[in-house]
This record gives C-alpha cells, sequence and structure tokens, in this order.
C-alpha cells in the first residue's frame, strides 16, 4: 500500500473527501511557468496529471487544444515535460505525478526508454488516451514492472463484460470518462447518473481507486463528491487561456481555481 | 512478412487488427470501442447477407453508373512512345470521383444499424460531396468536416455539398487541410457516437474503416478485370497499373483483383504527391522513407518529427495532402508487392497539361501524379507493355488552381 497514488487516495479518504486530480499541459504556455503552475497549485491538489502535448488530438475538446498547441508553439519537447516532472517533484510539498498523452509520442521515443526516463522523472502513472484495453495490454504489462501504474479508462459506451475484463487488468487508478465527449465538453450527463455508472464500476472491485473525468468544473464537481477521485483538466486550461487574453499572471490565477476547486469537495 | 493468396488483402490481418502484424490496429479513445465493435460486427453480417449485397450492386450500376469506361490513350500514346497507355475513367462515376463507391456503402450501412446521422472528412472534397450525396439519397444528416484552407481551394466541391444539403464544419486547427479534418471528425464522434455513423473518405483510420473503404472502392478493379479480358481476350503478359496515393483507397481499388498475380506480369506502382519542387515540405510517406507512427487510430508510415509531432504536409492536391497513408499500403510497400515513388506538383500540372491537350479527358490533379509517372516510364517499354492510369477524379474541383497555375479556363 505503499505506492504513492494509492498513498493520496487514502489521505483523502481520510479526510473524507474525493482526491483532487488536475490535469495541466506540460509547458503551458512556457516550460517555466507550467512548473510555477504545479508548484503554486501543489498544496490543494491529490495527484497531478501532466499532459504531454501532440499536434494531433483525437479525443481532446477545444480548451486542451489550444493548451497543447500553445505548448507546442512553445517549443516544448518530450525531454522538457521529464524536466518539469522531475524539477516537480523535487520540491518539498511535491504530489503523485501521472503522465498523459498519445501513444505515437511514446511509440517514437521508444516504450522502454520512455518507461526508464518515467522512473528517472519521478512520475508515477501514465494515461495513454488512443491505447485502449486489450491493445494496451502488455504495455501495461511493462508499465506495472517499472513500477508505473497504467491507467485504464473506461466510458458510458464500455459494455458490462468489458468492465469486469478492464477493472481485473487495472492497477492503483481507473479513470471513468463521464459523458460521449472529447475533454472539455459541457456535462450533458446528470450527476446522479454518472455517479450511478461510478457505482456499476465500484461494485465490480470495491478496492479500485476510481476517479471521474471529463467535464468537470467548479459548478458541477460539488455534485461528485462521493467519487473516489475528480478529475479537472479543460477549466484549469481555460483559466490559463483567459488569464493570458487579460494580460494576468496564469499562475496565480489557476491557483485560485484550483483552491475554490478543492474548497467545493472538502 | 507474407501476402497470403486468395484471401482478399483487407482480411489479411490478426486478431488485433494489424497488417503484418504492425500496420493498422485500433488506437481509438475507450469511448470508441463499442461504436467501433458494433460497426466491426455490422459489416461482417452485411457482407455476407445476399441481400444486401444485391442492394449495393444495384446502386453501384444505377445511381453510380457501374461500370466505369476503360480507355486507350491512343493519342497520347503516339506523342510519347513506347508502351500503350490506357486510362480506367472512374471519374465516370456518379460525382465524378471513387470516393462515391465508399460514401454509398457507409450510407447504406449508416441505415442498416438505425443511425440518422452521418458525419465524414475530407480533403480536396471529393469524399465530402460523394457523402453529402449518397446521405441526401438516403435521407440522412449530414456534416462534413473540412480544413478551412481545403474549403478555399476546393470552392466547386464545397458549393456542391451545401448544395445536397449538407453543413460543412470548416476545421481551423493545426495546418487546417485533411489531417485536422480527421482529427476533428474523430473528435466529433467521440461526443456523438451513440446516434452518429461516421465514414472514414478513405483506407486509412481504425482497422474496420480501412476495410469498408476497401470493400467499396475494390468494384473499380473488378470492373477493370473483366474489361481487360473482354479487350484483350486474356490478361496481357506486361501490365502496370498505374494509381495516385494520398490515403489510398482508389490505388486499393484499383489493384485489390490484380494483387495475387506476379509482379512480372503485373506491377503495382503508386504515385504519392511529391509536394512543390522547391519545398520540403511533401504528403509522400511510403516514397521518401517516413518512420512507421500511430495517426488517426492506425499505425503506418507517417510524415512526424523525432518526436512523433504530425508533419506539416504540402501538395498543390488536396486529396493526396495528408501525412499518412493506408496500412494496406505500408504492407503491400513492406512484402515488396507494390511500388511508390512520387510526382511533384509541377510534374502533376506539366501531366495534366499533356493529358488536355491530347486527350478528350480531364483528370483532377490528383490522378495526375498518377498520369505523370506513366508519361515518365512509357517510353522504357514497347507496345507490348500496358499501362493503366487509374482516373480516378474530375478536375472540375480544380478549376481556381489550374487557372491560376496554368492560367487557363477549365
Amino acid at each position: 500500500m505503499n505506492n504513492p497514488i494509492s498513498l493520496a487516495f487514502k489521505n483523502a479518504k481520510k479526510n473524507n473527501r474525493p482526491a483532487l486530480l488536475t490535469y495541466t499541459v506540460a509547458g503551458d504556455n512556457t516550460k517555466k511557468k507550467s512548473l510555477e503552475i504545479l508548484k503554486s497549485i501543489s498544496k490543494n491538489v491529490d495527484i497531478c496529471e501532466i499532459g504531454f502535448p501532440h499536434n494531433t488530438p483525437i479525443a481532446d475538446g477545444g480548451q486542451i487544444q489550444t493548451s497543447a498547441y500553445r505548448a507546442i508553439k512553445n517549443g516544448i519537447k518530450i525531454s522538457d515535460v521529464f524536466q518539469i516532472a522531475k524539477n516537480f517533484k523535487k520540491t518539498k510539498n511535491s504530489k503523485p505525478v501521472i503522465l498523459m498523452g498519445y501513444y505515437n509520442m511514446i511509440y517514437q521515443y521508444g516504450e522502454n526508454n520512455f518507461l526508464k526516463k518515467c522512473k528517472s522523472s519521478g512520475v508515477n502513472g501514465l494515461i495513454v488516451v488512443d491505447l485502449p484495453w486489450p491493445e494496451n495490454k502488455k504495455f501495461a504489462k511493462k508499465c506495472k514492472t517499472n513500477s508505473i501504474s497504467f491507467v485504464q479508462l473506461l466510458s458510458p459506451t464500455t459494455s458490462k463484460e468489458r468492465l469486469k475484463k478492464i477493472i481485473k487488468d487495472s492497477h492503483e487508478m481507473i479513470y471513468y470518462i463521464s459523458m460521449l465527449s472529447t475533454t472539455g465538453g459541457q456535462l450533458k450527463v446528470s450527476p446522479k447518473k454518472i455517479l450511478s455508472n461510478y457505482n456499476q464500476i465500484k461494485k465490480i472491485d470495491p478496492k479500485k481507486n476510481c476517479v471521474i473525468g471529463f467535464g468537470i468544473t467548479e459548478k458541477t464537481i460539488a455534485k461528485l463528491k462521493s467519487a473516489d477521485g475528480l478529475v479537472v483538466g479543460s477549466a484549469i486550461c481555460k483559466e490559463i487561456t483567459r488569464s493570458l487574453n487579460n494580460r494576468q499572471n496564469p499562475v496565480t490565477n489557476v491557483s485560485k481555481v484550483v483552491a475554490k476547486l478543492r474548497n467545493k469537495i472538502s | 512478412m507474407k501476402l497470403k493468396k486468395k484471401i482478399p488483402l483487407i482480411d489479411q490481418h490478426d486478431k488485433l487488427g494489424f497488417w503484418g502484424g504492425k500496420f493498422g490496429g485500433s488506437y481509438i479513445p475507450e469511448t470508441l470501442k463499442k461504436p467501433v465493435d458494433d460497426l466491426t460486427k455490422e459489416f461482417k453480417k452485411l457482407r455476407k447477407n445476399k441481400k444486401f449485397l444485391k442492394k449495393r450492386d444495384l446502386y453501384f450500376k444505377n445511381y453510380i453508373g457501374s461500370p466505369t469506361r476503360f480507355i486507350k490513350l491512343e493519342n497520347l500514346s503516339k506523342h510519347i512512345g513506347g508502351a500503350q497507355i490506357w486510362a480506367k475513367v472512374v471519374s465516370d462515376a456518379n460525382g465524378g470521383a471513387h470516393k462515391i463507391y465508399n460514401a454509398t456503402v457507409h450510407a447504406l450501412i449508416c441505415k442498416s444499424m438505425g443511425k440518422k446521422y452521418i458525419v465524414g472528412d475530407t480533403g480536396a472534397g471529393y469524399a465530402g460531396k460523394m457523402l453529402s450525396m449518397a446521405a441526401k439519397k438516403f435521407g440522412l444528416k449530414c456534416k462534413i468536416f473540412m480544413g478551412a484552407k481545403d474549403i478555399k481551394r476546393q470552392k466547386p466541391n464545397c458549393d456542391a455539398m451545401r448544395k445536397n444539403g449538407a453543413e460543412i464544419v470548416p476545421v481551423t486547427t493545426g495546418s487546417q487541410t485533411l489531417v485536422d479534418a480527421v482529427s476533428e471528425c474523430m473528435r466529433y464522434w467521440v461526443s456523438n457516437c451513440d446516434t452518429t455513423h461516421m465514414c472514414v473518405g478513405s483506407t486509412v483510420g481504425p482497422n474496420i474503416f480501412v476495410k469498408i473503404c476497401g470493400w467499396s472502392t475494390a468494384q473499380i478493379s473488378r470492373e477493370l478485370k473483366k474489361q481487360i479480358k473482354e479487350q484483350f481476350k486474356k490478361i496481357p503478359k506486361k501490365i502496370k497499373l498505374i494509381n495516385c496515393v494520398g490515403g489510398g483507397s482508389s490505388a486499393y481499388g484499383f489493384w485489390s483483383e490484380f494483387i495475387d498475380y506476379p509482379k512480372s506480369q503485373i506491377e503495382l506502382i503508386g504515385v504519392e504527391a511529391g509536394g512543390p519542387k522547391k519545398s520540403k515540405l511533401h504528403a509522400a510517406p511510403l516514397s521518401r522513407g517516413a518512420k512507421l507512427g500511430v495517426l488517426h487510430g492506425a499505425a503506418s508510415y507517417v510524415c512526424q518529427n523525432n518526436e512523433g509531432q504530425i508533419n506539416e504536409t504540402e501538395s498543390i492536391s488536396a486529396g493526396l495532402d495528408y501525412p499518412g497513408v493506408s496500412p494496406i499500403h505500408c504492407f503491400l510497400k513492406d512484402t515488396k508487392r507494390a511500388r511508390y515513388t512520387y510526382a511533384t506538383d509541377e510534374d502533376a500540372l506539366n501531366a495534366y497539361k499533356l493529358v488536355t491537350k491530347f486527350e478528350k479527358l480531364n483528370p483532377s490533379l490528383e490522378p495526375s501524379h498518377a498520369f505523370a509517372e506513366a508519361i515518365k516510364i512509357a517510353p522504357k517499354f514497347n507496345k507490348d507493355t500496358i499501362i493503366i492510369v487509374n482516373s480516378c477524379g474530375d478536375a472540375k474541383k480544380d478549376r481556381d488552381i489550374l487557372r491560376k497555375r496554368l492560367g487557363r479556363k477549365i
């Protein structure tokens, strides 16, 4: 039970609240700023998801696309992503880090190299958006061997039979996609319905930490707080965009948003 | 890596959908797993269903207008000298390009699955135009995703789409061409897959879309095989089948019946878009040594950088302006069954000039790439060699580009 991801969930549970997971794109809007954002939100966050930006993202909505393009335009490389993760992990208040992105970047880097680099940078988990089960079986196993949690995704379209198989092969954390949508869509399903699907998943294996993501904002987060964990991504990327457009400091603004999110579920 | 005989190439993949163990597959978000599985099951059922096949054949004949002509380009052959140059005039098909086969089949599948909405991507606008036609024919609501740059340069096809009642969604991200249109279309499908059917416009994307598209365009070579036998009494000893390759749907359709023949008898030549002569950018992943990568749900050779970011491409031909290519063409390349080369923008324009000067044929910029290769190699052979070019699209859509580049009205 000393896996940092499991520990993060345990801590949150002790305080009777869901774990708060944030998603930010590495290098958005600069390498320095994205590290500063991570540092400043860390105290209110339980797990940090860091996106490695890709220029052909088939499952991301407008907000995260904007962040990703911004980071790529600023010249972010995979080595920078690892550097940001590493520097963040060195800080006193750091939290477990899960990298999230598309398979082609891992493929080009080489699976083994990528995992080696994850390990040496202190990365704790991986989400690969376009590598579903069972295609991800081999890679997930490799992750496990390297003590990296591979996070399996589940969606409202996942059949019950499939749910069981995926959960059986899952590691410390699973991720339930709240609705049929790319990231950052408006929540088009009622929180009640989302939680009922979530409970189905928990019934299959109550011990697995299951987070809910997609479409979660300041407005909706409180209604879902019975989950093990909640992920907020696009709302944060949106705040960065807004701050930049208004020539404000994204670090302080994002920090405020995250503090509010945390407040709503505490 | 080996090709099997007597099994259609589209079916020569493993359990996870890979051809040759590494090309293709289904790299899709979890949300799309079920719709893709449903579609896979439906297609498996339908392609064995006699009633469905009858329906397909009926629409191919009466709606699309099969067979399209197979003609000798006498004047061009005489002018160039060497091999005989023939054309399979697939642009005769309703709508003016081969994209109508895939669009019609997808509309039939969509109907059979009880979905009322259909969405698709388009580059040159042909896939979009044909999908909008088929949607109108079968009473489906249609949305077409198209790069903003392509909307500008292929206006005639956009006009046609709108006339057919389709909504064109301009895509303004990235390079604003086909690659971004496909991404946006997939994103839309992720959000609406419960009510909406997606048609991928070429033999690219997750495994099932490669199969459906290839199954549809295969009509071209079924016709051609018959026509060759009628024309020459038997299959001649030396044939070269030349086709342009963007995603690769027309090339697969043109070749599928001939893949089992020995290479020495029937050579398959794919011509990619080399881009402007002076530019470093191109859309020729097969012939210019791109690395294997994952794009739009499939593994194939992809124009990309070392980090796995997809490169911008450049070509005068919007239909070939795509950084990836069909996994089945990667398979044909690595098994050495087909040979791939490229033609530059200038080569294609010159070929267009020559073909239209000597023949009553008006090939679009895509097949003009194939004609460029035919013109280049014909003099190396004698008249026993039969070169057949798939003239898979009509140049009406290119009128603005041709006017600008050649100063001529078409």
